[in-house]
């Protein structure tokens, strides 16, 4: 039940450590950025301002409705955060959700929280805030804006950010990119819709009590985000013209990342190399695995007993 | 006679083991309004709480209206059972005062003029007829107390129940709930710690104290017996 | 209505939980970190991996049971590696229907997928079960996470479970009112748009009612003198056992990359 619903938090032993520690460098780089901005904009303010809205979206994102046949929808909250505290607030609210998702609820792992958090927790802002103001500037200020735009928005956190973690994956060798990104894109297009509903819904609610805060200039400082503008908008062009290019044959992948000069970083050394085995002494695998097994063996039976040496000397 | 509401030997215990209602028997006939009092903790949400099937019983019966307060039943009991949660604030979660008003009668799949009917009905009977348009959001902790009242009324249920009704309101928003549960026809078991009002409202009172009903009977005998009043942790 | 329940810590009198937690913190990384380093089919070290997740589970007195459980967390994801069965190119083991062959290097790139996410998991839900959650943030303090990002997550997790009750109730008082009409040719539930809508408000007057919080919350932190400095005990040293702790898990891990790096 506290499971987040979305099939986009990828647990450990899915990613490359190449790829891994990638995406945590880019991940510190970006938050480190959130932070100076966020403090500069909210001042000291900032502490429970985000930590109890980071509280609110965890919470809600146990909110949900059913779609048809025991299926239902649930909210991310990138898009409503980002709608509502402006790009770089909703940085570090979603860094702060995903960050304690993974390490109190082991939901997503911990060495690929980097990947996780580029993909949720950046992308997701970086993404629905382009997607937004533009579409309330061509509303010329209508509120048709406000609901169309944080739709859209919330739709297009989604699917782009499933389409960062197939590529993800899929750069890990994990899983082939012509399988991945398509799978990947059609399932969220559709969850993204579920997304999009409860985010208008949302806006409703707010636009209905606190049409205050969706006014911009209030709540959230619209300073100079050209950073967000800018790198929102090519990282969701880069995505949506690099899928098809990769899922369009079995070696879509392959091809860009060679363009790129990543593959070879990207897998871990090991990865191609099917084991030629040969251990000093033993002959063969066989007789190598059996070997663990008695080393591991004798681990547990240490572990084991010195538990029990710990609790007889605690109740004598 | 037939009741509105039947339990019989209802024992329940929570998921860490925490026993909160004990063989709890009584029934509520129609029309009848019946104060549930007892100390904080007591058990007496745990019981409301049964009553619409929120928590699945786990031994004894229940019955409402006739039906089994069970699986394939739940779905009619929560129209005929109207709880009315303590926070108005959880019971309120629409933009406006219509939205939540209407969210019952619509998810049962009625037409939408009589959607417009049951809000308008539902809204008069609590005499807030005015705050149709209303953000519910911005509401004062009486009027919304009584918007939640409204948005179960809509589904025109065979009992109220009512937790807390009084708590946090000032003496003027207090006594007029107090005239509106006067006037409401429907039967009611209303949980609380406002004796007063009990003794000025609800004719029959039901005492309990760690998970088990220990009084049921005419609230002018039981509020003059100081001994059972003491021992149970209450106060006029 | 009590969300404590999502508190994952369980306290036991163990070793395990003893353990200064920025030790935990940084062996749990660094054993997630060999086992994402264990190469393809490297089935002896992945056997060890076990072996000492399994050691440091029994010695935490929760049981392994209790671990497993929460193991297959990590299960649905899984699904995403099947197609890799099918397309390492390589000797075929079986063939299926629709022309799909699962080949030899493709079933042990999956298991070898599958037996990573696993291990590792274990190692996340050991730290989360064994070790309170303030502890968890002293750690993350000691590992030189910013102030400031400290403060917020601590903040967030004291009022989560503020936050969780209030959406468990919205929840709840939601289902007391879905009821059938009287009419039984009447189909309950409304249109989907609408419930998302039903959802959707409730997001939106959680996320009011917690910035409406927030600013009564900065004001009680005003009253008591904060002035936008995060200030907090300094951190204790790390005790010599501790110290020993790491040493010894960190060589172990060490050992285990190498044979891995090794022999394959
Ligand atoms: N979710 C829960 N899990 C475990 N125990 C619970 C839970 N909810 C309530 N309890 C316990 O069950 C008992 C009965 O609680 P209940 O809320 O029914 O009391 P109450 O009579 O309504 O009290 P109050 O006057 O404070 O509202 C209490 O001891 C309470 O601690
Ligand atoms: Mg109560």
């Amino acid at each position: 039940m506290f499971a987040a619903p979305l099939p986009m938090h990828i647990p450990d032993g899915f990613l490359s450590v190449a790829v891994s520690i990638v995406f945590w460098v880019i991940s510190v780089i970006v938050i480190g950025i959130s932070l100076a901005r966020v403090n500069r904009d909210l001042g000291e303010r900032q502490v429970p301002v985000m930590g109890v809205l980071a509280a609110a979206i965890f919470a809600g994102q146990m909110l949900n409705f059913s779609v048809t046949g025991g299926t239902s929808g649930h909210l991310l909250g990138a898009a409503l955060a980002t709608i509502l505290l402006g790009p770089w607030a909703a940085v570090l609210v979603m860094t702060c959700v995903v960050a304690i998702q993974a390490l109190i609820f082991q939901d997503g792992g911990l060495l690929v929280l980097g990947a996780n958090l580029f993909n949720m927790a950046i992308l997701g802002p970086f993404v629905a805030y382009p997607v937004y103001k533009l579409i309330q500037r061509i509303s010329g200020g209508k509120p048709w804006g406000v609901f169309v735009g944080g739709g859209v928005a919330a739709w297009a956190s989604i699917l782009v950010a499933s389409l960062s973690c197939a590529f993800q994956i899929a750069l890990s060798g994990t899983s082939p990119a012509n399988v991945a990104i398509p799978a990947m894109a059609g399932i969220h297009a559709l969850i993204g819709l579920g997304e999009a509903l409860i985010t208008v819904g949302a806006l409703s609610l707010v636009y209905a009590a606190r049409r205050d805060l969706l006014q911009t200039g209030s709540a959230q400082p619209v300073r100079n985000n050209t950073a967000v503008w800018v790198g929102g908008s090519l990282l969701t062009l880069a995505l949506v013209i690099l899928s098809p290019l990769a899922s369009s044959n079995p070696d879509g992948l392959e091809w860009v990342a060679e363009q790129a000069g990543f593959l070879e970083t990207a897998r871990d050394p090991s990865y191609n190399i099917i084991p030629d085995y040969v251990l000093p002494g033993i002959s063969n695998e066989a007789t190598a695995t059996i070997l663990a097994g008695v080393v591991g063996a004798f681990i547990v039976l240490a572990a084991a007993l010195a538990l029990a040496y710990a609790r007889r000397k605690r109740s004598a | 006679m037939s009741c509105v509401v039947e339990v019989e030997h209802l024992s329940f215990s929570y998921p860490d083991g925490h026993s909160a209602l004990n063989d709890v028997t009584f029934s509520l006939g129609h029309g009848q309004k019946v104060a549930l009092v007892g100390p904080n903790g007591a058990g007496k949400s745990t019981l409301l709480l049964h009553l619409n099937g929120i928590h699945p019983r786990q031994s004894g019966s229940i019955r409402v209206s006739e039906l089994d307060v069970e699986g394939k039943n739940l779905p009619r009991v929560r129209a005929l059972v109207g709880l009315v949660f303590q926070s108005p604030d959880d019971q309120l979660f629409s933009p406006t005062v219509f939205d939540d008003v209407a969210f019952g009668p619509i998810y049962q799949g009625l037409s939408a003029a009589e959607v417009h009917t049951r809000v308008e009905e539902a809204l008069e009977m609590v005499h807030m007829e005015a705050y149709i348009r209303r953000v519910s959001h911005h509401l004062s902790v009486g009027e919304k107390k009584r918007i939640a009242i409204a948005t179960v009324l809509s589904m025109k249920p065979d009992v109220l129940i009512l937790d807390e009704p009084t708590a946090g309101l000032d003496p003027r928003a207090r006594r007029s709930l107090i005239e509106l549960l006067r006037e409401l026809p429907q039967s009611m078991i209303v949980a609380t710690h406002d004796l007063p009002m009990v003794r000025e409202l609800l004719p029959r009172t039901l005492v309990m104290d760690g998970g088990l009903l220990v009084a049921d009977g005419p609230t002018a005998e039981l509020l003059s017996d100081p001994a059972l009043l003491h021992d149970h942790g209450l106060e006029m | 209505m009590h969300a404590n329940f999502l508190d994952p810590f369980q306290s036991r009198p163990s070793l395990v939980h003893s353990l200064d937690a920025r030790v935990k913190v940084v062996l749990v990384v660094a054993f997630i970190l060999t086992s994402a380093l264990t190469p393809t089919g490297a089935w002896p070290i992945y056997v060890m991996l076990i072996a000492v997740i399994f050691s440091a589970e029994i010695v935490s007195e929760l049981g392994l049971a209790f671990y497993m459980k929460r193991a297959l967390l990590a299960i649905p994801f899984v699904l995403a590696a099947l197609p890799v069965l099918f397309t390492i190119p390589g000797p075929s083991l079986l063939s299926l229907p629709f022309g799909l062959q699962l080949t030899q290097p493709g079933l042990e790139r999956f298991i070898s997928v599958a037996l990573k996410s696993w291990i590792s998991i274990q190692a996340a839900v050991l730290l989360a079960s064994t070790t309170p959650f303030p502890d968890i943030l002293v750690a993350l303090r000691a590992l030189r996470l910013p102030r400031l990002l400290v403060a917020i997550i601590g903040l967030m997790w004291r009022y989560l479970f503020v936050m969780v009750d209030e959406t468990l109730r919205l929840l709840r008082a939601r289902s007391a009112r879905s009821a059938t009409a009287a009419n039984p040719a009447l189909r309950p539930g409304g249109k989907l748009t609408w419930r998302a809508r039903v959802a959707g408000g409730m997001a939106g007057s959680l996320f009011l009612r917690s910035l409406e919080r927030s600013d009564r919350i900065y004001n009680a932190m005003l009253a008591r003198g904060y002035d936008g400095e995060i200030h907090s005990l300094p951190v204790p040293a790390v005790p010599p056992s501790a110290w020993a702790a790491l040493t010894f898990g960190l060589l172990l891990l060490a050992f285990i990359i190498a044979i891995g790096r090794l022999i394959y």
